[in-house]
């Protein structure tokens, strides 16, 4: 997910993004917190604190807007991100097991990465895609109609050594 | 204009109105919990969040509920605010509230006084039909002034509200979301890592026991019950003006009288005032402005609110050396008294206890700061709020209301008008001035009053002729106007020779440890009025007049800004991190 480069040139890249679009205030937040995880990975403490000081905006604010989001992440996040539909559709149908099965298969919970920090397993409110509900995203590609016992086979194509990563 | 029918009247309003502000002109009753509108400080909560003013509405297609505080007035629209419905749905909503509220409301320091309980109780809820999942998430006991109790907040928002709005300080966001949702700080510190100022007026707004003060009230009862200490308690300007409030009287009355006596029946061995060391403030500080006229570092800043230099410390630490150096009425009062008074009397000064009568919770903080001592001994060891005091003088069962006028103790009990005018923004800076002008013209300045800088409003500017001297002071209260005038001074566009600033709106009479007003500010204009009575009716309204402090500078600290006073009145500040990383 993270970019490779070093860290000084993350910011460069962070401070350019946010330079030519003339990024400051509130209103910028969101766009450049997206930017700022898309190029580190996840959102540390010091890079909060960074993005707080570039667009004059309180600390408190950031930190409110990064844990509101789930797609927002404070912690360094695995190899492959699973997203876990927890939105009223999948929910009804489901969803619940769906989760439960996630969490046994990789001993970890919801919010948490494995240790080899292959996996990551996070909860997502509705996507937008009830008909294929429950709705399992690891990654950018979608799963529909995932019931509990097709997990481990799911989970099967992104073990290392295997397909590490898939696209849709 | 736009007719509307309320519970049956016919009512024309303008248009732009909501149903909330429109019944309560009208005398209708909606209760409301997160609104809160303070006008006289531009100040609105309106989250919404809460949802406890709905009401039914009816625009032609059938009833709906709606919260009051956010629907908009439409031609022909038809309220009722007292309907089974309504009432129902606010019920159901103050259950809900309750359900995730924990249950010790007898222990909680604002039983009796608690907006969430007197509306709960108004609504007649005697059980709740909803048992739900409790939050726990403990309490933030880490500073030393203002306990944060995230189980007892019920989001509404107004505490994020006045720290980011009025004050700009910008402590609180809401953090997480769903049932997790705290209003919290940053990467939720604990308050003392954030550049919190203690204002306290986070505490005055809060409508539960989310947010309270630190209490002293153990270990003052502790010491009162020890015959080895010496109990030496001082009281504030602002707190004689609002404690008769807690004892039911009409806001604005003066009951310094009562206040004194109640404090010699708690058990206090000496009595004095925070005015006699206001006198003292104004002449170190009247000095220091003559002195700094003199040689041109101007602006100067009035230093007697900590919450104002904590927050110039965090938010703009290269002008530190801008405020004045004097330390806080009350530090030097303390000062004092564990020296001369000590010395005067023959008390070993570590057998001392002094207490300071606060309407702030800042000064809990600013007691504690370690630079604000002599010889390593704390000027002062505990500070109480108005509040705390009114509870103790409860808990003593004291009737406050039958006791006879006494008179504070000597000699540190004497005080002029010019001190009694610090409790109100701009009257430190009034004081000052009468000084100075004293001072420069011989005391032959045609006025001792400076109605410029009077009043409630944020900021306060004038141009006073002292001499040949053309002299422009300001006065501001509440941290988002001291900001203005800050921001000025580091752009290098200052036009001012003196500056006064109060970090709460309106100072310290509407301090963060004073009784609650539950929204209504015409109590504060109330106890402003009753601060320049005060002032109005004292004999002697210079502080250089005071014969007690006439009488110390003759006896002990020999001049103002000599090497005495230094030692005991005089401070220095710390740059402070705003964010850290």
């Amino acid at each position: 997910m993270a970019c490779q480069c070093n860290n000084e040139e993350c910011f460069i890249e962070l401070d350019k993004f946010i330079e030519e679009r003339n990024l400051t205030g509130e209103s910028s937040l969101i766009q450049v917190l997206h930017q700022a995880q898309h190029l580190f990975g996840y959102l540390p403490r010091n890079l909060q604190v960074y993005v707080a000081k570039k667009l004059n905006i309180p600390i408190a604010k950031v930190y409110g807007v990064v844990t509101f989001y789930t797609f927002f992440s404070e912690t360094p996040r695995g190899e492959n991100v699973i997203q876990v539909c927890l939105g009223t559709g999948c929910f009804v149908k489901g969803a619940d097991k769906v989760m439960l099965s996630f969490e046994s298969e990789l001993e970890i919970k919801q919010g948490e990465t494995t240790a080899d920090n292959q996996f990551t397993l996070s909860a997502v409110r509705c996507v937008g895609a009830c008909g294929l509900a429950p709705v399992v995203i690891i990654n950018e590609k979608v799963y529909g109609h995932v019931q509990s016992e097709d997990v481990k086979g799911i989970l099967e194509n992104y073990i290392v050594g295997e397909i590490t990563t898939q696209t849709a | 204009m736009l007719k509307v029918v309320i519970n049956g009247k016919e009512i024309e309003a303008q248009a732009g109105s909501t149903i909330l502000e429109v019944a309560s002109e009208h005398g209708f009753n909606i209760p409301t919990l997160c609104h809160l509108n303070l006008h006289d400080m531009d100040y609105c909560n309106h989250p919404v969040s809460c949802r406890i003013c709905m009401v039914e509405v009816n625009e032609g297609r059938g009833s709906r509920l709606t919260p009051a505080c956010d629907t908009y007035i439409s031609e022909g629209m038809v309220v009722e605010t007292d309907s089974s419905k309504a009432i129902k749905a606010r019920r159901t909503v103050m259950e809900l509230l309750l359900s995730n509220h924990p249950q010790d409301c007898l222990y909680c320091t604002r039983s009796t006084n608690c907006d969430l309980q007197t509306l709960a109780n108004s609504m007649n809820i005697r059980n709740n039909r909803f048992e739900g999942k409790m939050s726990n998430l403990g309490k933030d006991v880490s500073s030393k002034s203002i306990i944060k109790d995230l189980d007892k907040c019920i989001l509404c928002r107004r505490c994020e509200s006045i720290c980011s709005e009025v004050q700009t300080v910008n402590i609180y966001s809401p953090i997480n979301r769903g049932f997790e949702t705290v209003i919290g700080t940053a990467f939720q510190d604990s308050l003392q890592d954030t550049p919190c100022t203690f204002c306290g007026q986070c505490v005055s707004v809060c409508p539960t026991g989310a947010l309270t003060e630190v209490s002293h009230v153990d270990r003052i009862w502790n010491k009162i019950n020890d015959p080895e200490s010496v109990v030496v308690v001082q009281t504030a300007p602002a707190v004689r003006v609002a404690l008769g409030e807690e004892f039911g009287a009409v806001p604005g009355g003066v009951s310094t009288g009562k206040m004194v006596a109640g404090l010699r029946r708690m058990g206090f061995n000496y009595v004095f005032d925070t005015n006699w060391g206001a006198d003292l403030t104004i002449m170190e500080e009247a000095n220091e402005v003559v002195e700094r006229l003199n040689k041109g570092t101007l602006p100067i800043l009035t230093s007697c609110c900590p919450g104002w230099i904590k927050f110039i410390e965090h938010q703009f630490p290269k002008l530190i050396d801008v405020p004045s150096t004097c330390k806080s009425p009350h530090e030097m009062q303390g000062a004092i008294t564990k020296t001369y008074f000590a010395e005067k009397l023959g008390i070993n000064p570590d057998d001392i206890y002094v207490v300071s009568v606060m309407p702030c919770v800042a000064k809990k903080y600013e007691a504690a700061r370690d630079e604000l001592s002599v010889d390593g001994r704390a000027d002062v060891d505990a500070v109480i709020t108005t509040r705390e005091l009114a509870s103790m003088i409860r808990e003593a069962g004291i009737n406050y209301n039958e006791l006879a006028d006494e008179e504070f103790d000597h000699p540190l009990g004497e005080s002029t008008g010019a001190a009694a005018i610090f409790g109100a923004t701009g009257g430190v800076l009034e004081a000052a001035l009468r000084t100075a002008a004293g001072w420069l013209t011989n005391d032959s300045a045609p006025s001792l009053d400076y109605k410029e800088v009077r009043g409630l409003e944020g900021i306060k500017e004038a141009t006073l002729k002292i001499n040949d001297l053309e002299l422009k002071v300001a006065a501001a209260s509440g941290l988002g106007n001291a900001r203005k005038l800050l921001e000025k001074i580091e752009a290098g566009e200052n036009e001012y020779h003196v500056i006064e600033i109060m970090a709460c709106p309106a100072g310290c009479i509407a301090g963060g440890g004073q009784p609650y007003n539950h929204g209504d500010r015409s109590i504060i204009e109330k106890r402003m009025k009753a601060i320049y009575e005060i002032d109005a009716h004292k004999e002697i309204r210079e502080s250089h007049k005071n014969p007690d402090i006439i009488k110390i500078y003759d006896e002990y600290l020999e001049k103002p800004g000599g090497h005495l006073a230094h030692k005991l009145l005089h401070t220095h500040y710390f740059e402070r991190d705003n964010i850290k990383e």
